[in-house]
C-alpha cells in the first residue's frame, strides 16, 4: 500500500487533495472554521476537548543555542560530567524535594486519566528520580505507593482533601490556575464519574461535574499567605509548598506568589494540556510559555529571589532542547503532562482502526474528555483501562525522561557547562523577532532585542 | 487518659509550639489544652488528630481547628475567616460569630456557631455538619455537596447556589435561592435531622425543629442542557 493509500484508508487528506482550478479556500473562514460553525449551530453548545492549544505560538523551537567555539570551552560528551540535579523548596521547607532531573510530572487527575496509567507515571518518573502529581480528584493509594516523590494539589473543588494524604505528601501545590485555562475551573463529563470516582470526589455518579474556579476560603495573596501559613502549620513546616499559576499577568503573579511565601512557583504556559475543558478557553486565554519563564524570571531577580525561590515552567515542553531552552532562560525545573501521556501510548499509531471507529486519527485524538481512549489512558471504562500495561507504560515514561535530559545535557556540554543551571539567556538567540522580543533574546546574527 | 489541663499562653509561648504539642498527641485520646491570649492568631488548634479537647479564651484569626480530625475544638470568642475549614471529624463551637468561608470543604464532623456567621458559610461542604444559631450571609453552602446546615436565623441572598446533595434547614427568612436550589418538603426524616442536629448542638430545648424549611438541589444542573444557558 502507498503511504497515499495508507493515508485514505485512515481518512487523512494530504494537502492539496480535492484542489480544483479556480477553487480558493477563505483563509478566514477555513474548512476547520466552517466545520465548527456548523457544528455549533447543529449542538448549541461550546466544544470541549483534552489536549492543549493547537495554534502556531512562538515557542522555544524559534530560539537556538550558541555552542562553544573560540572564546567559550564545550565539555567532553559523556565524560566530562553535566549535572541535572535540582533542589526544591529549600526557602521554609525542612524537607525539600531532591530530584535527579529536572523534568517533573505535571498535575493530573485520577479520575481523567484511568488508575493504571496514574500507577505508570509513578512508575517511570520514581524509575529516574523525579516527582509526579495528583490532580483534581485526590490521591490514590496506587499513586502514593508507586510514586517516590508525589506533590499533592490543593485545588479550589478539594475533592478528595484530607490531612492524612497532606501529611503522606512530599510537597503540596496550591492551583491557582493552568495554563490551558486561566480562571477557570476543572471539568469532568459524566460517563468519566465511575462509582470510585464519584466516592472520592464526593458527587452524584453520572454528573457532568464542574469543579470550583476559585478557591472556596482564600481570596487574593493576602489571603493566600495566611493560607500557606496554615498549611505549614498543619504539616509541621515540613514540606515545601508550591504555588502554580497560568500564564497571564505573569510578573505579578509570580511576584505575589513569592510574598505570599510560595517555596516554589510553577508557570504553566498557554500550551499546556487539559484533561476537558472548553476549545475557546484552550486557544484564546493566556500567553504563550516563551514569554512567560522571562516575565517569571526577571519578577525573581527583581525580589532577588531566583534560585531562591525555584521556577518550574510547563506548557509545550518535548523535548530535551525545549527543557534545556527553558532552563536557559533562567526556570529551575520543567514539567510535562502531555508528552508524558504520548510517552505512555496516546495517540499511538498501533490504535489507528480504533481511533478511526470513535471518529479521529492517531496523531489527532483530543477527545479525552469523552473517556473512550482506545489506549486506556484518559478512561474510567475498565475494559480499557485494562489493556493498559502500567509496566510498560512506566518503562516508556522513564526512556522517554532520560532521552529528554541526555540531549538537555548535550546541549549544555556543547554550551561548556558542568551542570544544566549554568545555561543562561546569553547562550541563546531568537530566529524571529517575536520571539526574540518575548525571550529578550537578540535576532540571530544582530544585536537587536525588540522591545526592551 | 490524662485529667491535668495544659496551658499554652499565646502571649509567651508561639503558635507553633502548641501546634507541635496538639499535633504530637496524634493517637492519643483524653488530654485537655487550655490556650489564652490568642490575639486573633491564625491557624490555632489546626491539623489535630486526637480525641482531645481544646478551649480557647479570646478570638482567633483565619482557619482555626483547620481539618481537624476528632478534637473538640471551643473558641470562647470569635473565629475569623475559614473557621474549621476541611474538616473531617469532631466538634469545632465557637461561642461568638464566625466570619467568611465556615467549616468551607468540611468531609465530616459538626460545627456550631452560636452567633452569625458571613459570607459564603458551607461553601463546598462535603458531609461536614454545620449549625448556626444566629444568621448566615450570602452565597451560603454554594455548590455544596453533601452534608446539612441548620440555620436558626435568616439566610442572606443566593442560598445553596449550584448545590449537589447537602440539605440546608432555615428557620427564619431566606432573602434568595440560588442557581437550582429549592425549597422541598419537610418530610419526617429531616425533622428528625433537625431535631438531632440541634440537640448536639446543645441547643434543642431552646428551638423547635418544626420551624425550619428544607431547601435543596432542582438537580437541573446536575448534565449540561443548552436550554439551562442561562443558569451556567
Amino acid at each position: 500500500m502507498t503511504w497515499q493509500e495508507k493515508a485514505a484508508k485512515a481518512g487523512w487528506t494530504p494537502p492539496g487533495a480535492g484542489w480544483h482550478p479556480g477553487l480558493r479556500e477563505s483563509y478566514l473562514y477555513d474548512r476547520n472554521v466552517i466545520a465548527e460553525i456548523q457544528r455549533a449551530a447543529r449542538e448549541g453548545i461550546y466544544d470541549i476537548r483534552g489536549f492543549g492549544a493547537k495554534r502556531r505560538l512562538p515557542h522555544f523551537d524559534d530560539l537556538l543555542f550558541l555552542g562553544a567555539s573560540m572564546s567559550r570551552y564545550p565539555l567532553e560528551g559523556y565524560r566530562e560530567r553535566c549535572d541535572t540535579t535540582v533542589t526544591l523548596g529549600a526557602r521554609h521547607a525542612e524537607k525539600p524535594l531532591e530530584l535527579k532531573i529536572p523534568i517533573t510530572i505535571a498535575g493530573m487527575s485520577f479520575g481523567a486519566l484511568s488508575a493504571p496509567a496514574k500507577e505508570a507515571l509513578g512508575r517511570g518518573a520514581s524509575e529516574v528520580g523525579t516527582s509526579t502529581t495528583t490532580g483534581d480528584g485526590g490521591m490514590t493509594p496506587e499513586e502514593r505507593g508507586h510514586s517516590k516523590l508525589l506533590v499533592y494539589q490543593l485545588l479550589p473543588s478539594r475533592y478528595g482533601m484530607n490531612p492524612d494524604d497532606l501529611r503522606r505528601a512530599d510537597a503540596i501545590e496550591i492551583v491557582v490556575g493552568q495554563g490551558a485555562k486561566p480562571g477557570g475551573g476543572g471539568m469532568l463529563l459524566g460517563h468519566k464519574i465511575s462509582d470510585r470516582v464519584a466516592e472520592m470526589r464526593t458527587l452524584p455518579k453520572g454528573i457532568d461535574q464542574r469543579s470550583a474556579c476559585r478557591h472556596p476560603d482564600w481570596n487574593g495573596p493576602d489571603d493566600l499567605e495566611i493560607k500557606i501559613g496554615e498549611l505549614r502549620e498543619l504539616t509541621d513546616w515540613q514540606k515545601p509548598i508550591f504555588v502554580k499559576v497560568g500564564a497571564t499577568r505573569t510578573y505579578y503573579d509570580v511576584a505575589l506568589a513569592v510574598k505570599s511565601g510560595a517555596d516554589v512557583v510553577v508557570v504553566d504556559g498557554m500550551q499546556g494540556g487539559t484533561a476537558a475543558t472548553q476549545d475557546v478557553f484552550i486557544e484564546h486565554v493566556g500567553i504563550p510559555t516563551l514569554p512567560a519563564v522571562r516575565l517569571a524570571v526577571e519578577a525573581l531577580q527583581e525580589l532577588d529571589m531566583h534560585r531562591k525561590v525555584q521556577l518550574i515552567v510547563s506548557g509545550g515542553i518535548r523535548s530535551g532542547a525545549d527543557v534545556a531552552k527553558a532552563l536557559a532562560l533562567g526556570a529551575d525545573a520543567v514539567s510535562i503532562g502531555v508528552a508524558a501521556l504520548i510517552a505512555l501510548g496516546d495517540n499511538a499509531p498501533e490504535l489507528e482502526p480504533e481511533y478511526e471507529r470513535i471518529g479521529s486519527s492517531a496523531g489527532y485524538y483530543d477527545d479525552w474528555q469523552a473517556g473512550r481512549d482506545p489506549a486506556g489512558i484518559s478512561t474510567q471504562e475498565p475494559e480499557l483501562a485494562a489493556r493498559f500495561d502500567p509496566e510498560l507504560g512506566g518503562r516508556r515514561l522513564a526512556n522517554y525522561l532520560r532521552c529528554m535530559t541526555l540531549e538537555c545535557q548535550t546541549l549544555a556540554r556543547a554550551c561548556g557547562k558542568s551542570h544544566v543551571h549554568n545555561l543562561e539567556p546569553e547562550d541563546l538567540v531568537a530566529l524571529t523577532v517575536e520571539a526574540a522580543a518575548m525571550a529578550r533574546v537578540p535576532l540571530a546574527g544582530t544585536a537587536w532585542i525588540p522591545g526592551g | 487518659m490524662s485529667t491535668a489541663v495544659a496551658a499554652f499562653d499565646l502571649a509567651e509561648t508561639p503558635l507553633r509550639a502548641l501546634n507541635q504539642h496538639l499535633h504530637d498527641l496524634a493517637g492519643t485520646s483524653g488530654a485537655q489544652i487550655r490556650v489564652s491570649n490568642p490575639s486573633g492568631a491564625h491557624a490555632v488548634a489546626c491539623g489535630i488528630d486526637a480525641e482531645i479537647e481544646v478551649d480557647i479564651d479570646g478570638h482567633v484569626g483565619y482557619y482555626c481547628a483547620g481539618m481537624n480530625k476528632l478534637a473538640t475544638v471551643r473558641v470562647h470568642g470569635n473565629a475569623g475567616s475559614g473557621l474549621a475549614e476541611n474538616m473531617m471529624s469532631g466538634l469545632v463551637v465557637v461561642d461568638g460569630s464566625a466570619s467568611q468561608y465556615c467549616a468551607a470543604t468540611a468531609h465530616g464532623g459538626l460545627v456550631v456557631v452560636h452567633g452569625d456567621t458571613s459570607l459564603r458559610c458551607g461553601i463546598s461542604l462535603k458531609g461536614g455538619e454545620i449549625v448556626v444559631r444566629g444568621s448566615v450571609g450570602g452565597n451560603s453552602m454554594f455548590m455544596a455537596q453533601a452534608g446539612a446546615l441548620v440555620v436558626c436565623g435568616d439566610a442572606g441572598e443566593a442560598l445553596g447556589d449550584s448545590l449537589y446533595e447537602a440539605r440546608i434547614y432555615v428557620r427564619g427568612s431566606v432573602a434568595s435561592l440560588g442557581a437550582d436550589c429549592i425549597e422541598k418538603e419537610m418530610r419526617d426524616e429531616h425533622l428528625a435531622q433537625v431535631a438531632d442536629l440541634l440537640e448536639r448542638a446543645g441547643i434543642g430545648e431552646e428551638v423547635d425543629a418544626g420551624q425550619f424549611r428544607r431547601y435543596g438541589s432542582a438537580r437541573d444542573l446536575y448534565t449540561f442542557k443548552i436550554d439551562n444557558a442561562g443558569a451556567y
